[in-house]
């Protein structure tokens, strides 16, 4: 296994090609931020400017980006806001019905256990139009287009799948002696429960839920079709910016890194969880 | 262990004085045991309640979550009924037609390019990601300066939202002032003017790489935690033996990683059929009908046309192709699943 110097440099360039582009369209919408319209449209491209904060200004506290705009305004903050508010509480009432269903699958032995954690499965797989389709006549017919609520209901098919199919895992790492003979101790199910099942598994918990918010964060059909101007969330705000006519690439770019701001700082808490969580409990990180 | 093999032994002796009386376990020979041994001592049998109150249970607790997400059955029977309808929003009434409308999707042209394109996708996106993937995975399971350094960063492009990402690209690939362009113009310059997206001939390769740069660090880390919970002692077996680098891959770490990538497979396979975003952001299906994915198809049907029906015949369609390779590779994945947890 002995591996010449000149095999060595030939991976590591490799390495640094591959992650050049992986790494440059990040770095390069991070600077386009941060440029004024005439740097962004300038042929060739600049890559030493002067930095300036008018995109971010505009996208926060509003005013014309330079040209002939005004007609059309984007409201950043309301977007975000409605991300903010639809993911939380997707996730919220996912881990209030989703944590105690994973603990069952992964305790007790019932017939169809495996049908039913299926089907949970496959709500991460179906096309997701197959649902959209009826649900945007359904919902459109009981009024929960365009509500915070329709939406949230709606995005438990991303983020209740996940919670239970990571925390199951975790569930089956606790140790069943431990459960039964606290249980022998006298403590009831539901006291062992909470108190020493739950604390063990805190971490998963915190993990599948940062990971069913990148998710739900990240979404993109569900909240185009069925949020209408109301609830709409950053991921379909951002499309504004592309169909408005003046095309605003340096708001847009600013927005995109906000945007993309809340997820990275999640996913750097959570990162010993990652690899778990992306692949469902199949693979421990 | 050893603490709670004490604390159980304990527990039995002060069963006296323990404050609650245990319950029915159904997976615990130990409890069950112990509570028939009371319950002929004592003279009184578990009742028949008890019993099936510890076989419903497991239902009543997981009940919340079904009967969140049977709300979303329901719309899938409602949309399997109206792709046997003729359903229009622009028509007050519908009635049901049989299976007319997936004899005239399958006879007519949309149908089998919607599929042809999907089917291209998958080809192309996951069979790079995969390759790339693996390359990465197995430079990166390397203690390097840049291995190091890279590692955290692999996971970026996966936390940003496709559609964003799409834009990102789109920013990048302008004829006007698009950076990719320029830099393939430093190499000809005519490549200045290279349509990407606009042209119906390289909208497909756009597409493709917008979902390989997105997912090939999916793949890539997947096949990392693999590589690093093998065993070591088959490969330190190799080495003594001075088996090739090729052939310790071959051999060895290629098969061993085969259960990761399957999973890797399953995730990315069934995400490119159903992919959405990408082609949507990017085109919204053109030029033409160059990107008219299973999805997209199904979307301009139902809510450009507003022709229900045809739109939910598509997808229960996409469904169907969906539930056969999920269901094959899902057990497959179940197969391994324990192994690997293990």
């Amino acid at each position: 296994m002995k591996r010449s110097k000149l095999q060595t440099i030939f991976e590591q360039t490799i390495l640094c090609v591959i992650f050049l582009f992986i790494l440059f369209p990040i770095v390069w919408v991070f600077l386009m931020a941060f440029k004024s319209r005439g740097d962004i449209l300038s042929w060739p491209p600049t890559f030493l400017f002067e930095p300036t904060f008018d995109n971010f200004r505009n996208i926060l506290v509003g005013g014309s980006s330079g040209s002939a705009t005004g007609a059309t305004t984007v409201d950043f903050l309301g977007y975000f806001a409605n991300s903010l508010i639809i993911s939380c509480g997707a996730i919220l009432l996912s881990i209030l019905v989703g944590v105690p269903a994973a603990y069952a699958i992964a305790r007790f032995q019932f017939r169809g256990k495996e049908d039913i954690a299926f089907t949970f499965l496959s709500f991460r797989f179906a096309p997701e139009l197959l649902v959209i389709i009826p649900i945007y006549i359904i919902f459109q017919r009981m009024g929960l287009l365009d509500t915070y609520f329709g939406l949230i209901w709606v995005y438990q098919l991303i983020t209740l799948p996940m919670i239970i199919w990571i925390l199951r895992g975790y569930f089956e790492d606790v140790s069943v002696e431990l459960e039964e003979a606290c249980r022998i101790d006298g403590y009831g199910e539901f006291y062992v429960f909470r108190k020493i099942v739950l604390p063990l598994v805190k971490g998963g918990i915190a993990a599948s839920a940062l990971l069913a918010f990148i998710f739900a964060w990240n979404n993109f059909i569900f909240a185009m079709v069925l949020g209408g101007s109301d609830v709409q969330p950053i991921t379909v705000g951002a499309m504004q910016f592309m169909t408005a006519e003046a095309l605003r690439y340096g708001d847009m770019a600013a927005a995109i890194v906000l945007a993309a701001i809340p997820a990275l700082l999640l996913a750097i808490y959570s990162q010993k969880h990652l690899i778990r969580g992306l692949s469902f409990g199949a693979v421990k990180g | 262990m050893f603490h709670q093999k004490r604390f159980l032994t304990q527990s039995v002796f002060m069963k006296e004085a323990s404050p609650v009386r245990p319950k029915a376990g159904r997976d615990n020979v130990y409890v069950e045991a112990l509570i028939s041994f009371e319950a002929r001592n004592t003279g009184r049998s578990v009742s028949r309640w008890r019993q099936f109150q510890d076989k419903a249970k497991p239902y009543l607790i997981i009940l919340p979550a079904f009967l969140l997400t049977i709300g979303i059955l329901v719309p899938f029977a409602t949309g399997v009924y109206w792709s046997l309808t003729d359903y229009n929003l622009m028509r007050p009434q519908f009635e049901f037609i049989g299976i007319g409308n997936y004899v005239e999707l399958f006879s007519g042209g949309e149908f089998w390019h919607a599929l042809k394109v999907s089917g291209v996708y998958v080809l192309f996106a996951v069979g790079t990601e995969l390759l790339l993937g693996l390359i990465i995975a197995l430079l990166l399971n390397q203690e390097t300066f840049l291995a190091k350094i890279f590692r955290p960063l692999l996971i970026l492009p996966l936390l940003i939202a496709p559609v964003i990402a799409t834009l990102i690209w789109k920013l990048m690939m302008s004829t006007d002032f698009g950076v990719i362009n320029y830099f393939l113009s430093l190499f000809n310059p005519e490549l200045k003017e290279f349509p990407w997206a606009g042209s119906p001939k390289y909208a497909m390769l756009t597409v493709v790489l917008i979902d390989v740069w997105i997912f090939t660090p999916f793949i890539a880390l997947l096949l990392l935690a693999g590589l690093r919970s093998l065993p070591q002692p088959p490969f330190e077996a190799a080495q003594v033996d001075g088996a090739s680098r090729w052939f310790i891959f071959r051999v060895l770490t290629l098969p061993m990683l085969a259960p990761f990538m399957v999973i890797a497979l399953i995730f990315r396979i069934i995400d490119s059929i159903r992919m959405f975003d990408i082609p949507f952001a990017m085109t919204k299906g053109g030029p033409g009908d160059s990107l008219m994915n299973l999805q997209i198809q199904a979307y301009t049907e139902a809510f450009t046309y507003l022709n229900i029906s045809v739109g939910s015949a598509y997808m229960f369609v996409t469904w169907v192709i969906i539930f056969i390779i999920s269901k094959l590779m899902v057990g497959y994945w179940m197969k391994w699943r324990q192994r690997l947890s293990a």
